[in-house]
């Protein structure tokens, strides 16, 4: 099943499929967000605004606006 | 070709600084890249063979394709080969615990044909997490390159780090891992995406061939502490905490040395003006430069302990979280997490907080945050406030435990956040931009700090306090001597020959009440005096009179000068917290036409307010007009602070009055 990482839970991980083309687009990939890679939300800012997820071994935390240009597949 | 001269590079948080630091030790500096208002800190050491090495700390950055300011630069340095600066080679530094992210610069570097030498931090962590690189496969995979594994902490690796950069091996790299047409590339945001997927899909290949990997295991010391330190409530209450300590010890620990500070130069300029021939040039020494440079020093203590806190909590890693739990609240005020460090500085002073709005990406966060930054209470008005609620404030407790003294310099400090953040969100409607604000911001593993370094970093920002506002703070307390020694005409001399001077048999006080009267004409009949006169009509309103009109004008080099300047008109010495002449003076201050008190309780409040609003500080719009490049950032904020304060103070003396 496929999900907007924005809708995600606390704990909730899965593979990302797609990132949505935007301005950020080169800037996610270099930090090293792009298809194919493994995260999980770790927590969540009060108002559950931005998120930090883990990415294959370093955290990353972003706006809800950001994640939701990314696809993840549970 | 000897190494003379090299560059570090490498990912934000992968310990670069540290390696920089401990190369070069104190032998640093900050300056600026030509035109752009990006730090450029360079250092040297004394090679393996002798020789003296020059070294310059490139902003972290993820690739070479720029994305800020900062990274422009980087851009522009690696891609000028002609250039005299260019360095013979370029260290690397990568993080070994996340070596996919960390090497996908050095592969851009690579195929830029630079001469690299490629250095892994942090080996501990990755241990930790059960990694092992094989450092001579990694190496046969880029042709050869020299890799060393260091450790930032505590120098393991250096030497090697050393030898490897003086035997230069890459210098004339031909291999290409991906392709070498980068530069092609900067303009095309998709060709980029393309570029550095590609790269990663080959850097695993060879990752996973150069990697043992002994079983997975998360920070869970991180990710244990984050689950307290980012809570919705444990997390801000804590966050407050640390607020709170901050400014408690800045108030107990900083008065100490600034009480000494001000001993010295109180004396020194007395002593230069007994010991060395009367004129017009030692008054300038001693009533001008001396107090000028005093008046710059005296906020050393205060702006180093501050930045000493600050700094820990940034080598922590605790700061990044501050941004993440401040976000959300910062954003509808147009600001973002990122403000909350600047704005926290500018408690101390506003130049180092407007300096560190360079990390800030967005141009119009950045913006907002330089304009409200001087509406934080900054050191310079603790004396205004304390005089003023000294002179106004009765000595009574409220709410069964609270001093009224106390609650009212709490009151001054919060007016001044919550008009930034009101001002903040006016301009956020008003302000428009293209690009929009975004946070991607990486949350670094938890590390205990290396004291070393948080001094180092201290130092290096004191110092940059004391150049760029001291020179201009000095600058204009010169020129407000001058305009407060001199007079039109025989003004001066002509009211000074009409106190009674003391008989020669007179004792000390009587000598000392006739030096201050002296002084005190002198002052009225200069032409700050008139000036202060001059604009009486305008501040009379806010319950002020041309006395307080004098003391706002000579705010202008740094706004504790208020408190010498009263001491002065009125003939008193300005040590108020000692010796109680002026605010014993202050108080029987009547209104000659009314025969009301001056420093009532309204025209004191609208004179705390007045200092909370007005921008009274030179070297602050200095600073915001080198870091926006015009001057029209500085004259917007010089006029809006003025109009508040202006117009805060009106309606604080009619509420009260």
């Amino acid at each position: 099943m496929k999900k907007k990482l924005s809708t995600f839970d606390i704990g909730d991980c899965g593979t990302v499929v797609a990132v949505e083309n935007t301005s950020l687009l080169p800037k996610m990939t270099e930090m090293g967000l792009f298809e194919g890679k493994n995260v999980k939300v770790l927590f969540k800012a009060p108002f559950g605004d931005p998120i930090a997820i883990d990415i294959e071994g370093y955290v990353l935390s972003l706006r809800k606006k950001e994640a939701e240009l990314i696809e993840v597949e549970l | 070709m000897e190494v003379s001269k090299i560059a570090l590079i490498g990912n934000p948080n992968t310990g670069k600084t540290s390696l920089f630091n401990l190369l070069t030790g104190l032998n640093q500096q900050v300056g600026n890249f030509p035109g752009v208002t990006v730090d450029k800190k360079s250092g040297s050491y004394t090679g393996l063979s002798g020789k003296k090495i020059e070294v310059i700390d490139l902003p972290g950055t993820y690739s070479v394709f720029p994305r800020s300011n900062d990274e422009r630069v980087v851009f522009k340095f690696l891609t000028s080969k002609d250039s005299e600066d260019f360095p013979q080679a370029v260290v690397v530094v990568a993080d070994t615990s996340n070596l996919e992210r960390n090497l996908l610069l050095f592969t851009q570097l690579y195929d830029l044909g630079i001469p690299l030498v490629l250095a892994l931090t942090m080996p501990d962590v990755a241990e930790r997490r059960g990694y092992q690189i094989n450092l001579e496969k990694l190496s046969a995979a880029f042709n050869g390159v020299e890799v060393v594994m260091v450790n930032g902490r505590n120098g393991e690796g250096l030497q090697e780090l050393k030898a490897a950069i003086e035997r230069n091996k890459l210098k004339d790299n031909q291999d290409v891992f991906l392709q070498n047409d980068l530069e092609a590339l900067i303009k095309n945001n998709t060709a980029q995406t393309q570029d550095a997927k590609a790269r990663y899909k080959k850097l695993r290949t060879v990752i996973n061939s150069v990697t043992e990997k002994k079983g997975q295991v998360g920070d869970r010391f991180s990710q244990k502490l984050d689950r307290v330190l980012v809570h919705p409530v444990s997390g801000y209450a804590i966050f407050i905490m640390i607020l709170l300590v901050i400014f408690q010890a800045i108030f107990n620990f900083a008065s100490v040395p600034m009480d000494f500070i001000d001993g010295i130069f109180g004396e020194l300029s007395q002593w230069t003006k007994a010991s060395l021939p009367q004129g017009a040039f030692v008054d300038l020494l001693a009533e001008g430069i001396i107090p000028g440079i005093g008046g710059v020093v005296v906020f050393v203590p205060q702006i180093a302990l501050l930045f000493t806190f600050l700094t820990l909590l940034e080598e922590t890693g605790y700061m990044a979280r501050v941004v993440f739990i401040m976000d959300r609240l910062m954003r509808p005020f147009g600001l973002n997490g990122k403000s909350v460090v600047p704005l926290m500085s500018s408690v101390a002073c506003a130049i180092p907080g407007i300096m560190a709005t360079r990390s800030i990406s967005s141009w119009k966060d950045r913006m907002i945050t330089i304009l409200v930054a001087p509406l934080m209470s900054c050191s310079a008005r603790i004396p205004v406030y304390t005089l003023l609620i000294a002179l106004v404030i009765p000595d009574k407790t409220v709410w069964g435990f609270f001093n009224l003294k106390g609650l009212v310099l709490f009151a001054l400090y919060a007016i001044g956040v919550v008009m930034a953040l009101i001002v903040a969100a006016i301009l956020n409607a008003i302000i428009k931009s293209r690009d929009s604000s975004f946070l991607l911001l990486e949350l670094p593993s938890y590390r205990t700090p290396r004291l070393k370094y948080v001094g180092i970093s201290v130092l290096e920002k004191v110092k940059v306090f004391v150049m760029d506002a001291g020179k201009i703070i000095l600058a204009i307390s010169i020129v407000l001597w001058a305009m407060a020694s001199y007079g039109p005409g025989e003004r001066i001399e002509k009211a000074i020959s009409e106190i009674q001077a003391p008989s020669i048999d007179g004792d000390e006080a009587m000598i000392e009440e006739y030096e201050f009267k002296v002084a005190a004409a002198k002052l009225e009949n200069s032409y700050i005096g008139i000036l202060g006169k001059a604009i009486e009509p305008a501040i009379t309103p806010l319950g002020y009179d041309w006395k307080i009109g004098i003391s706002l004008i000579t705010s202008f080099a740094a706004r504790e000068v208020f408190v010498g300047s009263m001491a002065t008109i009125y003939s008193v010495g300005e040590d108020f917290e000692e010796d109680h002449s002026l605010l014993d003076r202050l108080k029987e201050q009547r209104n000659p036409d009314s025969g009301e008190r001056v420093y009532s309780l309204a025209a004191g409040c609208s004179l705390m307010v007045f200092y909370v609003f007005a921008m009274q500080c030179m070297a602050t719009m200095a600073v915001v007009k080198r870091e926006t490049r015009s001057w029209k950032w500085p004259f917007i904020q010089l006029i809006y602070m003025g109009l508040l304060a202006y117009i805060g103070a009106f309606i604080t003396f009619n509420l009260l009055s």
